[in-house]
């Protein structure tokens, strides 16, 4: 029977793209997928005819333009295309718009407060260069601090040295930013409550945390330290949806020779004498392999497909720990049209970009009080995108789809399991709340998709549906991420590894995670590393 | 002419400790301290015609090392320890004692005892912490260099597995902590109460609670009446003149070619007092913008100063009991009951607050210091005191007497359901607000630690950058109260470190 | 503060200033840019016209996009002393003085006119908003209100040396007796008309600054006035080559503003623009002193020259070098311009102070019919101001 170099458990966008690197650096390498589809998160699906729904993440900014551009995802089928503006929405009449034009964004911001214009050049001239810092760790391994190894230290001294070169006072401005919450951290820039709340927003997406709760400015900055074409904080839409980055980095890794096979759930991951040597899959074949890697979430990895007795003490109370919380929902809708909004100009560059209904600061803390109290709220967080606006591979011409995240949304129910009923009474919420912004809405929907943790964990495996694979905050960041020690892409049994969001740098479609995994495990096989370094426009 | 070397602004427990220290060492010192009491919180106070209470009625974690250098053991300091009580329903509680979690499930206590050796490790790590003054980050001085490398080695000294598991935990949300050890709502409830306590956080708020447990498991447990009388004798005995009733108006800068100092104080229209330095208990709002005024300082300085977060979260409500308040299922309510039956409780509690509300069921630490100290009630009679949580500084629609008299009902109601026959032993009663702490005490938002205990006020930060070391942008003015390094609580830490400071 | 529009347009168009139907009509190119949101002319029909309009005759130049601050309050004084550099106690009644205001760093944040209307009312002007920075400075004052007239106050340029006599003839008596920096107000029609003797030319000039509802009765009678005295609009382009003659800097140009840098290294001090004048040590605490002292100990790292650049080739952009071969870098050039009063190859450049001392060298580059040359120029050092006529503190003026 074929041994395999490598084995690739899931076909997320990270598994494909570690299993490119282990490809081109000329390892035999499987990815198996338990889906008939691959992408994981990063999906395009047609659940109704002429319709691609990016049924899961559905805008992209972390992308890492070295790895676009080494796996030559052009060729290969990926056009990321910047979006325009957000239309975010007051919990009355109030609109705020944010142009892609800084002096528009400028002039609009004025018109509900000077001061807060004012300080939105501040605030982004803040912003950019809190992410430049955090920018340059992405694509490197976190330094084991409790350890005496060179490379560690080397490590170790190149973050004191980034961090050093701030200066005192940055320094202190920098630790508060990590620490703070995304309201308390606003209050400095801005007045007015709708803007908090539009700037808030990245905030809490994906996140068992409120605006209100410590921590959620780095969450913030996590989501806006990404780019499009060196424009830092900049979204974009992949053309086709998301399932294109996907599918073309897919089509990379098989140029090089990889193997992928689709339908392929793992049972178990097989250990012998402290070694992983290979997996079963549900049908019961067994694939032997060098070195296995996970795709999966740590908690799934530890508690779902390995054996507690192939783990060393206390790791399987870590994985059991480990906080993967669901706190997010998913409607994705086709219109029959373009849904008009009330209080919003007739601008087409406006309409190419996405609606926050965002509201104020209390809405969306109400909305996480909700959350904690184990049911959704009724005036929910919803952040949309039309990509359909200006993707003619998305929707039949003159028709649209509309993609909601709604944030919150809990995993588990205090009111006893999800049912369908209750699904769709959570996806009843979001339209009505679209509905009270845009009259008539309901009578554009053709089909509907309403995807709630309990879908989210079951269709492609997040545990609880948490779109991170695992909270982001500090104590699951960096070197603790997924666990203290484990922090470098090994994991405690030899020649296991993992590479999706629960490690370093964490959720997003970055392929960050997939591309220093591999660096890892090449650094390990004594192979060349066929990774490349990260590059930065603002360097 | 001067007749002093030192003004200390404020009586409270951190200005006595630091006038005594700095008094020990020969300087001349005078404290000004508006209330006619020394102890600011943790003076005691006639609510009721013969009964009184402390605002902080306990000192759980006074450190040992400034009740050593202070003497106050000669002063009639004495220590008591009061153990945690978590009530449960149906006289079922749980407490610590001697080590041991006491009515929880036999696995809740081995997880204890797992967690007690974790904790106390790490607090015994973090210990000269709160004793050091901790320098700025950019300090290249050799002392400071010698701090920094005296304070790794002592992370590093944990071990790789509990400094690795030191680094996670520090900034995990007490929930997580709980949930990671325990199963019983209750115990959750009561382990996580001392990371809470004063703040604006709740059980699922990340990076400050465990901290702030921590900084709690320093120093030794402190009856505080003992304590500031303690403090008093011993600012006596060293020479410190106090003036109470005197309220100071502001801080007298003088400034030349070289920059600005301060000189002395102005407490009345007729009267300035001069002095080499100001030390200020005061909180750093107080401090920075009534009393020294923001022209002497920078701009950014200043917005950070204003940018502080001190709203207070705990209310405080003294009754006056006709005979020994009955808890079911407690022999003798000599402890801290707390009322917090899941960590839920808490944090829904919270939530309440975050809007500018206080909640219908609010969560409470119950003391009955008349028990060991009969001199507060008349004979035979009781005084309870308890914190309240969260009652918002800023409530919605202001603090109007019905909403004072609706939230100290609902406490009321709160005690009731573990203690019922509580109402028909009520002989008078006081609540306290943050707002009315603002107004009594002269604390900025009527907040415990004068600022929020935050990692971003934390530390080097503590109040802000540019005033953390105990000194001030201006030259001769310092601070010593709880809004520095460490934090509040009577601990004595803060005046301590800071007559360090001076006197280095 | 400004009134609050409900127009969800508002971001999408240019507003149009009190005196833009009557530049509309001249500006006969359609040449229009933008300035803090308002439509503000690049140029009207040809810069080089309208610069010799500004140092032959007369031309106007539309501030009204400019910020302006009133200032009011017991404490307005004090809470305006301890933001900026220069001591405000000494900016005498109905006179205007230029400053600079810095962070805690010393670094600056912008610069602008404090004017002194009453004791406690001053008007604080600067090329960029300064709404949140005003509200910090203003924390912690008792009695301070500080009200955003940007909108509200229609204020127009009067620069040439032709502008005392236009203004005369326009029925301003005794404006001639105006002094550099002074203010006088005059009554136009139901309103005032406010007149300060200052400029952003370097040349004789006036600022006027009127109610919004007159802002077009004085343009006409202003152009009726000057009909033969050469008046002419002139817009930012030809500013910017007045300014660079007189050696005044300009925002975004030849400096950053400390608050909206991204690197933090891009930010200036007082002294390395030059500046070190308008920061009065001997005045009462101000914002950013014990760093500005520090820098003043030290010397500043960069310094702003002036350099006359040997050949003809305008230096923008150039990088500078201590040698003709380039090899090691010393600065760059933030302005420059062909000189048409002075003849000269003029410019401002950032050079670190420690290599002024040596050799200058700009690396300039120039486009010939789309083929790119290069030509290393020799630049020197100057001290003064390329070009400041006596005319422009003369009083009384002569009137042509």
């Amino acid at each position: 029977m074929k041994r395999y170099d490598a084995i690739i458990i899931g076909a997320g966008h990270n598994g494909l793209t570690n299993a490119a690197y282990l490809a081109k650096a000329g390892l035999d390498i499987i990815v198996v997928e338990k889906n008939d589809y691959i992408g994981g998160a990063a999906v395009s699906r047609e659940l109704q005819e002429g319709w691609k729904y990016s049924s899961c993440s559905y805008v992209c900014s972390m992308m890492r333009q070295a790895i676009h551009r080494d796996l030559d995802l052009g060729r290969h089928g990926l056009i990321l295309v910047p979006y325009l503006g957000t239309v975010n929405f007051g919990d009355g009449d109030e609109r705020f718009f944010q142009y892609h034009d800084e002096e528009a964004t400028y002039l609009e911001i004025k018109r509900h407060s000077p001061h807060d214009a004012d300080a939105m050049h501040r605030f982004q001239a803040d912003l950019t260069r809190y992410s430049q810092l955090i920018r340059k760790t992405l694509m490197r391994t976190p330094p084991d601090p409790t350890s005496f190894r060179p490379r560690d230290i080397r490590e170790l001294l190149w973050l004191a040295k980034k961090f050093w070169a701030l200066g005192e006072t940055e320094l202190y401005e920098y630790i508060r930013f990590f620490t703070m919450s995304a309201a308390e951290w606003l209050e400095d820039y801005f007045e007015n409550d709708m803007i908090k709340a539009a700037m808030a927003s990245p905030g809490i997406i994906g996140t068992a945390l409120g605006v209100e709760s410590p921590g959620s400015a780095y969450i913030l900055l996590h989501h806006v330290m990404g780019d499009v074409d060196g424009s830092i904080g900049a979204w974009g839409l992949a053309r086709g949806g998301m399932g294109a980055i996907s599918q073309s980095i897919a089509n990379a890794m098989q140029e090089h020779g990889g193997e992928l096979r689709t339908e392929s759930g793992v049972k178990k991951i097989l250990v012998e004498n402290r070694n992983a040597v290979g997996v079963v899959l549900e049908n019961g074949d067994e694939i032997r392999a060098g070195i296995v890697v996970s795709n999966l979430d740590a908690k799934r990895t530890f508690t779902r497909i390995m054996d507690r007795d192939d783990l060393p003490d206390g790791i399987y109370e870590r994985a059991k720990n480990f906080k993967i919380r669901g706190s997010s929902g998913k409607v994705n809708i086709a219109l029959s049209g373009m849904p008009t909004f009330t209080g919003v100009p007739d601008n087409r560059y406006l309409s190419r970009g996405g609606q926050g209904f965002t509201g104020s600061l209390e809405t969306m803390e109400r909305a996480y009080d909700c959350w904690k109290r184990g049911r959704w709220s009724d005036d929910p967080f919803v952040e949309s995108v039309i990509p359909s606006a200006w993707d003619p591979t998305v929707a039949p011409p003159g028709q649209h789809w509309m993609s909601n995240f709604i944030q919150y949304c809990p995993p588990k129910l205090a009111d006893g399991p999800w049912t369908p009923e209750k699904r769709d009474a959570f996806g009843e919420s979001v339209i009505s709340k679209i509905e009270r912004y845009s009259p008539g809405f309901r009578d554009l929907i053709v089909h509907m998709e309403v995807r709630t943790p309990h879908e989210i964990e079951n269709e492609i495996g997040l545990t609880e549906g948490n779109i991170f694979q695992g909270e982001l905050t500090i104590d699951q960041l960096f070197f603790n991420r997924p666990f203290p020690g484990y922090g470098q892409y090994r994991m405690p049994v030899k020649n296991l590894y993992m590479c999706g969001s629960s490690t370093h740098p964490g959720g997003g479609v970055s392929a960050v995670c997939g591309a220093n995994a591999a660096r890892e495990i090449l650094m390990d096989l004594r192979k060349p590393n066929s990774v490349p370094d990260d590059d930065f426009y603002d360097e | 002419m001067q007749n002093h070397d030192t003004i200390i602004i404020g009586a409270g427990h951190n200005g006595l400790v630091c006038a005594t220290l700095l008094a020990q060492a020969g300087q001349r010192v005078l404290v000004l301290e508006s209330n006619s009491t020394a102890g600011g919180l943790a003076a005691t106070r006639e609510f009721h015609p013969g009964f009184r209470a402390a605002v902080a009625h306990h000192a759980n974690h006074f450190s040992a090392r400034v009740a050593k250098e202070l003497g106050l053991a000669r002063h009639g300091y004495t220590q008591r320890s009061l153990p945690p009580i978590g009530l449960g329903n149906d006289g079922e509680h749980v407490s610590v004692a001697n080590g041991e979690l006491r009515g929880a499930s036999e696995s809740d206590a081995r997880s204890f005892q797992d967690y007690e050796r974790l904790m106390q490790t790490c607090a015994t790590a973090l210990e000269p912490f709160w004793q050091k003054t901790i320098p700025g980050i950019g300090s290249r001085k050799l002392r400071d260099l010698a701090t920094f490398g005296h304070l790794g080695l002592k992370l590093r000294g944990l071990g790789r597995q509990d400094m690795r598991e030191f680094l996670r935990i520090a900034s995990l949300p007490a929930r997580d902590l709980m949930d990671e050890y325990f199963e019983s709502d209750l115990v959750k409830a009561l382990l996580s109460w001392d990371g809470l306590i004063g703040s604006r956080l709740a059980p699922r708020s990340p990076n400050a609670a465990v901290l702030a447990m921590l900084y709690r498991r320093s120093g030794e447990s402190a009856d505080t009446r003992s304590l500031i009388a303690a403090l008093e004798a011993a600012a006596a005995d060293a020479g410190v003149e106090i003036r109470f009733d005197t309220p100071v108006a502001h801080i007298l800068v003088s400034g030349d070619d070289s920059g600005l100092r301060a000189k002395g104080v102005r407490v009345s229209a007729r009267e300035e007092i001069a002095a080499d330095r100001i030390i200020s208990s005061a909180d750093p709002k107080t401090t920075f913008v009534d009393l020294l005024g923001v022209e002497h300082l920078d701009i950014g300085f200043t917005n950070r100063i204003g940018r502080l977060r001190c709203n207070g979260y705990v209310a405080k409500l003294h009754l006056a009991l006709e005979g020994l308040p009955e808890f079911t299922g407690l022999d003798s309510p000599d402890g801290r009951l707390l009322i917090a039956p899941e960590m839920d409780a808490i944090e829904f509690a919270f939530d309440d607050a975050k809007y500018g509300r206080c909640s219908d069921n609010p969560v409470l630490e119950v003391t009955v210091p008349s028990i060991a100290d009969s001199s507060l009630a008349p004979d035979g009679k009781h005084v309870l005191s308890a914190h309240v949580m969260y009652v918002p500084y800023a409530h919605k629609g202001g603090w109007t007497d019905e909403a004072r008299d609706a939230i100290k009902d609902r406490a009321i109601a709160s005690i009731e359901r573990y203690a019922p026959r509580i109402r028909e032993q009520i002989a008078g009663s006081e609540f306290l607000t943050p707002a009315d702490l603002e107004r009594e005490y002269r604390i900025t938002g009527g907040h415990w630690h004068h600022t929020e205990f935050a990692m971003d006020q934390m530390l080097m930060m503590r109040p802000t950058y540019g005033a953390a070391q105990y000194r001030s942008p201006v030259p001769g003015l310092w601070l010593c109260g709880a809004g520095c390094h460490p934090a509040g609580d009577l601990t004595g830490l803060a005046g301590h470190n800071a007559a360090r400071e001076v006197l280095r | 503060m400004t009134t609050m529009t409900s127009d969800p347009y508002a971001g999408e168009r240019l507003k149009e200033t009190h005196f833009y139907e009557r530049e509309a009509e001249l500006n006969i190119r359609d040449a229009w840019s933008s300035w803090n949101g308002y439509l503000f002319a690049d140029y009207y029909y040809d810069t080089e016209y309208e610069y010799f309009c500004i140092r032959n005759q007369c031309g106007t130049y539309d501030i009204c996009p400019m910020q302006k601050y009133e200032i009011t309050g017991r404490d307005a004084e004090t809470m305006l002393d301890r933001m900026v550099t220069r001591d405000v106690t000494r900016i005498g009644l109905n006179r205007v003085a230029y400053t600079v205001w810095c962070t805690d760093q010393g670094r600056i944040i912008d610069d602008g006119t404090i004017f002194r209307l009453a004791d406690d009312r001053f008007m604080l002007t600067c090329g960029s908003p300064c709404t949140a920075w005003l509200r910090k400075a203003a924390f912690g004052f008792r009695d301070v209100t500080i009200t955003d007239l940007s909108d509200d106050l229609a204020a127009l340029s009067l620069q040439g040396p032709t502008s005392c006599a236009v203004l005369k003839r326009m029925g301003l008596g005794g404006v001639e007796t105006m002094k550099a920096f002074d203010i006088r107000h005059f009554p136009f029609h139901d309103g005032n008309l406010m007149v300060s003797r200052t400029g952003f030319t370097g040349d004789l000039g006036y600022e006027l600054w009127i109610a919004p509802e007159l802002a077009l009765t004085m343009w006409d009678e202003l152009y009726a006035a000057g009909e033969d005295y050469g008046i002419q609009p002139y817009g930012e382009a030809a500013t910017n080559m007045a300014r660079l003659e007189a050696g005044f800097i300009m925002p975004h140009m030849d400096f950053t503003e400390a608050l909206k840098t991204v690197h933090l290294e891009h930010d200036q001090t007082p002294f390395e623009l030059q500046l070190g004048w308008l920061v009065d040590f001997k005045k009462p605490h101000f914002s950013g002193r014990d760093a500005l002292l520090e820098h003043k100990r030290r010397g500043p790292v960069w310094t702003l020259a002036k350099l006359d650049v040997e050949g003809n080739w305008p230096a923008e952009d150039a990088i500078m070098y201590n040698n003709e071969k380039c090899s090691h870098e010393i600065g760059y050039v933030t302005s420059a311009m062909w000189s048409p009063t002075v003849k000269a190859n003029i410019a401002l450049a950032m050079i670190r102070t420690e290599s002024l001392k040596g050799e200058l060298w700009a690396e300039i580059y120039k486009a010939k019919e789309l083929r790119q040359y290069r030509r290393m120029a020799k630049c020197t050092l100057k001290k003064k101001p390329f070009w400041m006529p006596e005319r422009a503190r003369t009083t009384p003026p002569a009137d042509v």
